[in-house]
């Protein structure tokens, strides 16, 4: 598959999270949108890496991607958790005070 | 005699790619949240399928275990533990689809402008494998630092999930 094949479906899969972070009213939905936004980042990442690298640093920047990935589940999904039995609600449209 | 599978490789290559944006899309516009979780997790296999195309052997199994295992676990947790399967004619997208899927499209075609534009193939020739040890020696010489850091966030994750999450009891 040609480079650009891989940027193409980077992209896509990224605009189709784009989508889902936008249209979305489930909080845990919009997390995993953000979920496919960061693989189709990872996804470039690796393509690229294919081309210019030899030592392996763009798997290792990949890795620490998905690290990082793996923490904002974590926290994101205790907070939406918390949020879900303090309002009673998982819509995000329903969430518009900070405090109240 | 073993057959040689390599021939097949162009059609794998673009069968995971299809397949990821095939279940992103399931992703982002299907009705039943948790059908959006098993969607998600098909396309993140298929991306690790992806990795396995170029190489990338330690990767495609660290997103195998840490997305597929430990992630869409937990979101298959917090969809149980919030509006489980639900009312499929609740509508799950807000109005402003229409605007969303322009911006989103507008995006799209830039980034695929952009990207075409570019003859990628000829800046550089692709690099040969780069076996998982070299991987290894990389990450704790030259990225030592991150790596250890890496390690103090998950902590702090960690602490910050339970301290967020626990119920508090009021005070006697």
């Amino acid at each position: 598959m040609p480079l650009a094949a891989w940027f193409i479906t980077s992209a896509t899969l990224f605009c189709l999270g784009l989508y889902g972070v936008l249209t979305r009213r489930n909080a845990v939905a919009i997390l995993m949108a953000i979920e496919l936004m960061l693989n189709a980042a990872n996804l470039n990442v690796v393509a690229t890496a294919r081309l210019l690298d030899a030592r392996g640093e763009g798997q290792v920047v990949a890795l620490f991607i998905i690290a990082l990935a793996a923490c904002e589940a974590v926290v994101g999904l205790a907070i939406i958790l918390t949020v879900y039995r303090q309002a009673k609600s998982i819509w995000a449209d329903d969430l518009h005070l900070l405090k109240g | 005699m073993t057959p040689d599978l390599t021939q097949w490789l162009p059609w794998v290559n673009y069968g995971c790619a299809v397949l990821a944006v095939v279940a992103g899309l399931r992703v982002v516009t299907g009705r039943q949240l948790f059908h959006s979780a098993l969607a998600l997790g098909l396309s993140l296999l298929s991306v690790a399928g992806l990795y396995f195309v170029v190489a990338a052997d330690f990767l495609a199994v660290a997103q195998i275990l840490i997305y597929v295992g430990a992630i869409l676990t937990l979101i298959a947790f917090a969809i149980m533990l919030t509006t489980g399967f639900g009312d499929p004619t609740i509508p799950q997208a807000n109005r402003q689809r229409l605007p969303a899927a322009l911006i989103t499209l507008a995006v799209w075609i830039l980034l695929v402008r952009v990207t075409v534009a570019i003859p990628w193939d000829q800046l550089a020739a692709p690099q040969p494998r780069v076996p998982v040890a070299t991987v290894g020696r990389t990450l704790v010489t030259s990225y030592l630092l991150p790596f250890e850091l890496i390690s103090i966030l998950f902590v702090a994750c960690l602490i910050g999930a339970i301290a967020i999450s626990a119920q508090r009891r009021p005070m006697s």
